[in-house]
């Protein structure tokens, strides 16, 4: 085994994923095919809310290459439940059932009716146009406040309602609070709806094995552990008779964190039919049976002293659940539920969440997942309360930060923050961005009356990551745990291979995993192999979201290293002939304490443990060892963006013109592979700010129904964004990390927003809707100059 | 009724019968196997398929096989030549120019067009360039540093193969 002085973890290691990536090699779900496999087509309802009076099948049955079709109905008898909801958030939560295809009544547009399973795809695309559907329309519930009003159309007519469940989390006194203080801001925002579009489109593949009763599934998911636990509840399945494997996945940002009824399907009909069974979503069925992201409506309101001093925060919330409670629909918003006071103090602190069904595609995680909305919010308040108390933007949020900590500290929102220097981001940011030069080009602009004017715009954000404690878990009656596990085994040879219950879609995992155990074990980044995605090849795993995978998934791969060198260390003192205590370890090499020659290296210590002919007394031979990590606490980046735009007055159309990211995710494996999770989640986010909305008619159909008319940003929308960092150690973890995966869609929206009022103040313009296209801006415009003139 | 065509792909000749509604791109998948193209779409928005069709980029997923008879296709298994990277390929590597790889391919290839035609790029026009091709990860900052670096490395090897 090669030895190595250097250190990996702080360096920009070029990504061992990429050579099968770059060449074409890479193998996604739909690359793999098996011979004799059929194609799966999902016939969808074309209705919001629709009863479904006769599937008829007949004609597609007998269509050449047709190989079975079937109704809701006649799948009823394969389900041993309905699919799993793993977050039933309160005791009286409203969850009726979703089965993998509606048996009754459609309530979305693209709720699935039918399948059927033809020997390719063509010919099973065919057949689902073939088959005959009699739809009796009804009246859908597809705004969300009118849904909640009396009289309204009910998505799910047997529960009465269409309110899913009201959650509530207060602390401190906030009504005291509110009543005592001088100042009180109210504001009302709509954070709209989101597709997320992953470039690769859903997949799934099933192999059966029908005399050994075993399946095989390939799936384009972030959670092959979670799928097989799901699958065994849906299909009755024993959970040992499930392989679920996630090979190359083409991204997620949380679409993929879900258990989706085409997966059921293609199980039960492999089942059936003793065949391989494939499907592969196209974009547009993708729009409408992935599930979306955000949709809120927002009420906050922000106590405080007359100099701008947050006391308390208090703010309602109306959350979209769509049609149906998929994996963690209603546990979503929840994750923003403690940060709806970002990274400021105060004494009192009240949310109330409810969730609402509506004849819509479900909702659940998009990145960043209940915290981009609550830091929406929240930066949003801020400048009202600035502009309330006659404050700068820089100057509201410097008097309510939580001041400077390196041990846990509370948070209003009844968090124990683990470390934090909040403003120390923001003088970064503020220096990266040139701030000053900045004002006073607005200025310039503002005298001179320009068409196109400056804004700035803040965001200084505090996020929560690193899914999750399992005690916390459970006491947010989330059903399954939060660990993460990880194994370290020694090869004969002096390789090692590293084998993580994470699976990653883009978060290079391969490469940070590999550093870390490079530097514990001593030996060269690429004799470390990383492999994931498989539940045979890994039994624990819970996947990869929240930006879990270092800080949960991280840790544990760092523990199960420092248990090889625990007992190779036996090892080495057994051959050296000293004890234990007399080694010194560095770089991978064990050396008696004050005679530095007399040494073995970890890769020796493994060749040793494999021929076992000379180990101490019980040591079992061999060197592989499993860590199960658990956090005690979440992790918690946080950081300081700020944005700045210009607007064109004349047509509303909005240029970022500097964005500066300052990001403290704590300690850093590998810089390059940071950024660009900064820099992409950014992006995605000001896409969301200025461009991305999923729009609903008021009869539930999909206006933004492909890839043409959502507005899915390319390289010329988008600006250079600016990265900076600071690098305060967590303290929840040993390796001091947090997490990153999150944070750019987090911070991004309010930054953008804040910056376009910021550049129509003057106006006197204090809120624009999202996303800002030049149509809204340019009515922003128009309406303050009218109300101005009035 | 299927329809006879003859083309070339990555230097090798094919002779196939397809069916006349296939896509090129499935063409390429299934028939021929090459698993690099992808699909990400079915409006030809996502650019995730592009190929080079005699030199110049196209979105497979526009055409049909038969339409593709007699020319001269590159996919992304063909840029690397004897086992050594294209220029692109390690500029990509090199700049962290990709997360999860699954637009990469067509990046790539719209790439090594647009090098082709205007070897003097600058960032504007690699970003107006890839205005065919959309990534979810990257927010394209290092795919246009990537193409940037390529672009310059090709034009001095240009240079020093003219000397």
């Amino acid at each position: 085994m090669a030895q190595v002085k250097e250190r990996y973890v702080g360096q920009s290691v070029k990504r061992k994923e990429d050579a099968e990536l770059i060449t074409g090699q890479g193998r996604y779900t739909e690359d793999i095919s098996i011979p004799g496999m059929l194609w799966m087509s999902v016939v969808r309802s074309p209705f919001a809310n629709a009863r479904i009076r006769s599937v008829d099948l007949s004609k597609a049955r007998v269509m050449d290459g047709v190989v079975a079709a079937f109704s809701g109905k006649d799948l009823a008898g394969d389900w041993a439940a309905p699919m799993l909801m793993a977050w039933p958030v309160t005791e009286d939560i409203k969850n009726p059932p979703h089965w993998p295809l509606t048996q009754d009544i459609a309530r979305y547009q693209g709720d699935g009716v039918a399948v059927v399973v033809a020997e390719s795809r063509a010919a099973a695309a065919d057949a689902a146009e073939a088959v005959e559907v009699d739809y009796e329309p009804l009246d859908p519930a597809v705004d969300m406040e009118a849904a909640i009003a009396d009289g309204a159309p009910l998505v799910h007519e047997d529960i009465g309602t269409n309110k899913s469940y009201t959650w509530t989390l207060t602390n401190g006194d906030p009504d005291k609070v509110f009543a005592d203080a001088p100042v009180v801001v109210k504001e009302r925002y709509v954070i709209q709806r989101q597709i997320p579009n992953a470039i690769e489109p859903r997949a799934v593949l099933v192999q059966p094995s029908p005399a050994q009763g075993e399946f095989t599934m390939w799936s384009a998911t972030q959670i092959p552990h979670i799928v097989r636990v799901a699958m065994t509840i849906t299909t009755g399945i024993p959970e040992s008779k499930l392989r679920i494997i996630a090979p190359k996945v083409g991204g997620g940002f949380g679409s993929k964190l879900q258990v989706y009824p085409e997966e059921a399907l293609c199980l039960a009909l492999a089942k059936r039919l003793g065949r391989a069974v494939k499907w592969v979503e196209t974009r547009s069925e993708n729009y409408l049976a992935t599930h979306h992201g955000r949709d809120q409506i927002q009420e906050i309101e922000f106590a405080a002293d007359e100099d701008g001093k947050i006391r308390g925060y208090r703010c309602r919330i109306l959350t979209n659940m769509g049609a149906y409670l998929m994996i963690i629909t209603p546990g979503t918003p929840l994750l923003g539920a403690f940060l709806y006071c970002g990274p400021y103090g105060g004494e009192a602190y009240h949310v109330e969440f409810t969730g609402v069904f509506t004849n819509t595609t479900p909702t659940d995680a998009y990145r960043g997942a209940g915290r981009p909305e609550a830091t929406y919010a929240v930066e949003r308040t801020m400048d009202a309360l600035a502009r309330r108390v006659g404050k700068d933007p820089v100057e509201i949020r410097r008097i309510n930060f939580i001041p400077p900590f390196t041990e846990p500290t509370p948070s209003p929102g009844g968090l124990t923050l683990d470390s934090g220097n909040y403003a120390a981001t923001l003088d970064r940011a503020l220096e990266l961005a040139g701030y000053e030069d900045l004002r006073k080009e607005q200025r310039a602009r503002r005298e001179q009356g320009t068409v196109k004017q400056i804004g700035i715009g803040f965001s200084t954000y505090l996020e929560m990551c690193g899914l999750a404690p399992s005690r916390v878990l459970s006491a947010l009656r989330y059903a399954a745990g939060g660990w993460d596990a990880a194994t370290v085994r020694l090869l004969p040879t002096g390789k090692v291979v590293v084998i993580v219950g994470t699976t990653p879609h883009g978060q290079s995992h391969v490469t940070t995993f590999a550093q870390i155990v490079a530097d514990d074990l001593g030996v060269p980044v690429d004799d470390v192999e990383v492999l994931y995605g498989d539940t045979q090849l890994a039994p624990l795993g819970m996947d990869t979201y929240g930006s879990r995978s270092l800080a949960v998934g991280g840790v544990a791969v760092h523990r199960a290293a420092q248990k090889v060198v625990a007992k190779v260390r036996k090892i080495a003192a057994h051959e050296l002939e000293v004890a234990e205590e007399d080694l010194e370890y560095e770089g991978g090499r064990f050396a008696v304490k004050g005679a530095p020659d007399r040494a073995k290296t970890v890769g020796e210590l493994g060749f040793s443990a494999w021929t076992a002919h000379n180990l101490p007394d019980g040591l079992e031979p061999g060197v592989e060892e499993t860590a199960v990590y658990d956090a005690q606490n979440f992790v918690f980046p946080y950081g300081a963006h700020i944005c700045a735009v210009e607007v064109d007055t004349e047509t509303g159309k909005v240029d970022v013109l500097k964005y500066v990211a300052v990001d403290d995710v704590g300690t850093i494996i590998n810089p390059q592979v940071v950024d660009g999770q900064v820099v992409g989640g950014v992006v995605q986010g000001i896409a969301e700010a200025l461009y991305e909305q999923a729009v609903y008619d008021e009869n539930g159909q999909l206006l933004t129904s492909s890839m043409t008319n959502y507005e899915i940003p390319a390289a010329p929308d988008v600006p250079e964004i600016a990265v900076g960092r600071s690098e305060t150690p967590s303290t929840t973890n040993e390796l001091g990390v947090k997490g990153v995966g999150e944070t750019g869609t987090i911070a991004s929206p309010p930054a953008v927003v804040n910056a376009v009022i910021d550049a129509l103040s003057p106006l006197g313009v204090t809120d624009i809707g999202r996303p800002m296209s030049p149509e809204r801006v340019w009515r922003t415009i128009r309406d303050a100059k009218e109300g101005g003139a009035r | 009724m299927l329809r006879h065509i003859s083309l070339t792909v990555n230097g090798t000749r094919h002779d196939a019968d397809v069916e006349p509604r296939q896509l090129l791109v499935y063409f390429i998948r299934e028939t021929l196997g090459l698993t690099g193209t992808n699909v990400g779409c079915d409006t030809s928005t996502c650019g995730a398929c592009t190929v080079l069709i005699d030199g110049r980029s196209v979105k497979s997923c526009t055409m049909l096989a038969v339409q593709a008879d007699g020319r001269d296709i590159t996919t992304i298994e063909g840029m690397a030549r004897n086992g050594d990277l294209h220029p692109i390929q390690r500029a990509f590597h090199e700049n962290h120019g990709l997360q999860c790889g699954y637009c990469t391919p067509g990046m790539i290839m719209a790439a090594a067009s647009l090098i082709e035609e205007n070897p003097q790029l600058s960032e504007e026009s690699v970003r107006m360039g890839l205005e065919g091709n959309l990534c979810r990860c990257t927010g394209y900052q290092n795919i246009v540093k990537a193409i940037l670096a390529a672009a310059e490395e090709i034009r001095s090897s240009a240079r020093v193969s003219s000397r």
